[in-house]
């Protein structure tokens, strides 16, 4: 072995090292945050009693709030953020664009309008609202793909249309909850920025699934995808099936939103900002995917955490992450007019 | 005997509608270089486009050793046959050692581990370009010549047989190009490695290659070595330009002078 391998191979562990080191630490944050979340509220619960009802123990004082209240709400912060993580990372990376992410291109949006569509008009529940959702997210990234083809796709194009079909959508959101006179606010909410109120521990299942079987594909792609990211003809000369990888990726991370979308609503921005933040702390060296999950779990948890105890007032996540979200939209575009050239 | 042998069969090919390769056939001699020339729209890239399977024929074949490259593992013909296409783009914030290293890709299957073999390929691909020195640094950083080296490298991380280039030294100086041109034919002298380029400029062509392809048409108008390829008369059927070929003295290798409109002086 010459010299050079040997710091070829060097410098290969120490930067393994390092990214492992990093995903460990958002998987802890992570599982900080969710055993926080439990434990804090408007009355405190310690750990060991957490720890006992989940084990299925009856604590007294503690069984309803963290098992009936506290539980659901955690479970499903927590899958939601990993699957719009996940899906918005695959999304930006595939197509090369921070801004070629599901809530800003329509998929969010079509898969909030089909869920309550299916919930108001069709009075459907469960995973029926799911299967819509995804199919319609489907539909919707079938659309954008269509209107913004001519020669191929090119980046700037599709977000811009995929900008108009989402903006259609969202009034069909607003004119369907328009339509549901007996409807809260919270329901309102829910759908228009997303919400984990009124969580049940139920809602989880579809949640779950979907992240093991799109998420798992996923996954499994991740090299291929990152292999796209240095051009479909190099990514072809790599021994990338291009074409397939991209079917692929595009079915499981519109199945990830939809899912999540149609439990929570569309939770604003989490899809847009997970992967860039995760690329920012683990460096894009490789792939993204799996930090940017785990980031988007600790944006939904901390979002809604923040919105309920830490904010004068009580705010559904999606205000949260709205709010966060926002400014980074904003630096995107400054910053694109500043080089002055594409997206 | 007939390894690595890449033989072009009745190639049909082109995009949508439009055909470009119509019915074209060609040898590559292993083990050789191969250059392409002919007038900008003459189908050199698709012809390499093809031969790469970033493009399906329409009709006709391309065989590698005998056997339909459209019809082998995606992955497979990765490890034998490596392209750079046409001014790649590097992502973001990548930096050169990682940019080399995804040149292992199709060596990896799903659960892969690396190993000292992949070490040792990066090395010397990393070596042979003097990419070294430049490992950690972003690529998006890098000049253009230096680029286009750890682009090279990145493909004889790859460790193929043969390696297909679109215009390789499109965008550089002319000492770049030479230095990219030299750093193909170590590839071919030292590994072996059979070299398939397109590219623009005639007298490079006839002075690297072994081979000279010349394209005329979406046909291959004449082949075979530079000395027999390089003549007026194919330059004025290919180019439509009348020329006077010379013996390059350095390299004893034609050598062609173009005449244009304004070409006397006093």
């Amino acid at each position: 072995m010459s010299g050079l391998a040997l710091s070829v191979a060097d410098h290969r562990h120490r930067r393994t090292r390092q990214r492992r080191r990093l995903i460990a630490g958002l998987a802890l944050l992570l599982a900080a945050l969710f055993a926080l979340t439990l434990m804090l509220g408007q009355s405190f619960v310690p750990l060991g009693d957490v720890i006992r009802v989940l084990a299925g123990q009856n604590v007294p004082g503690a069984a309803f709030t963290v098992g009936e209240l506290r539980l659901p709400r955690a479970l499903l912060s927590l899958l939601a953020g990993l699957s719009f993580g996940l899906g918005g990372a695959a999304f930006q990376t595939m197509l090369r664009n921070p801004l070629a992410s599901p809530d800003i291109i329509g998929i969010t949006s079509g898969a909030s309008a089909a869920a309550v569509f299916a919930i108001v008009v069709l009075s459907l529940s469960g995973p029926a609202v799911s299967v819509l959702a995804v199919a319609v997210g489907l539909g919707v990234a079938l659309l954008v793909y269509g209107l913004s083809f001519r020669n191929g796709v090119a980046g700037t194009r599709l977000i811009l249309v995929g900008i108009g079909v989402s903006s259609m959508l969202d009034s069909v959101i607003a004119y369907v909850l328009s339509q549901a006179p007996s409807w809260t606010l919270q329901d309102a909410m829910r759908w228009m920025t997303g919400s984990v109120n009124g969580a049940t521990l139920a809602e989880a299942g579809p949640l779950l699934l979907s992240l093991l079987v799109f998420g798992g594909t996923l996954l499994s792609r991740a090299r291929d995808l990152e292999a796209l990211r240095l051009g479909d003809d190099t990514a072809a000369a790599l021994g990338v099936r291009v074409a397939r990888t991209r079917v692929v990726v595009i079915v499981t991370a519109v199945g990830l939103i939809a899912v999540a979308t149609a439990v929570t609503g569309p939770i604003a921005f989490v899809a847009f900002l997970s992967g860039p933040i995760a690329a920012r702390i683990v460096g894009r060296n490789g792939s993204v995917l799996l930090p940017a999950a785990l980031v988007g779990g600790v944006l939904v948890l901390a979002g809604d955490y923040a919105g309920q105890f830490l904010l004068p007032g009580r705010y559904p996540v999606g205000v949260v992450t709205g709010a966060l979200g926002a400014p980074y939209l904003i630096y995107l575009i400054v910053r694109v007019n500043r080089i002055g050239g594409s997206l | 005997m007939t390894r690595n042998a890449l033989h072009v069969r009745q190639l049909v090919a082109g995009y949508g509608d439009t055909t470009i390769l119509d019915g074209l056939d060609l040898d590559v001699p292993p083990g050789r270089i191969t250059a392409i020339v002919g007038a900008n729209a003459c189908g050199k890239s698709t012809l390499l486009r093809t031969m790469a399977r970033l493009l399906s024929p329409k009709g006709g074949e391309v065989l590698l050793d005998g056997a339909a490259i459209h019809r082998l593992p995606a992955r497979t013909l990765a490890r034998t046959l490596g392209l750079l296409p046409q001014s790649p783009t590097a992502p973001e914030g990548i930096t050169v050692a990682d940019l080399v290293s995804r040149g292992r890709h199709p060596h990896h299957g799903l659960f892969a581990r690396w190993t000292r073999k992949d070490d040792d390929a990066i090395a010397a691909a990393m070596e042979a370009t003097r990419t070294a020195p430049l490992a950690d640094r972003a690529v998006d950083e890098l000049s253009g010549g230096q680029r286009q080296r750890v682009w090279i490298a990145m493909a004889l991380a790859q460790e193929t047989e043969l390696l297909l280039l679109d215009e390789p030294t499109t965008f550089l100086d002319i000492s770049h190009q030479v230095e990219v041109l030299d750093l193909l034919t170590d590839l071919n002298r030292q590994r072996g490695t059979t070299v398939v380029m397109v590219l623009h400029d005639l007298n490079l062509a006839a002075r690297y290659a072994d081979h000279l392809v010349a394209m005329a048409g979406g046909r291959v108008h004449a082949t075979g070595h530079p000395d027999q390829v390089l003549t007026a008369d194919m330059v004025r059927a290919v180019f439509d330009l009348d020329s006077r070929i010379m013996t390059d003295p350095t390299s004893g290798r034609p050598m062609m002078l173009p005449i244009g409109r304004h070409g006397m002086v006093g």
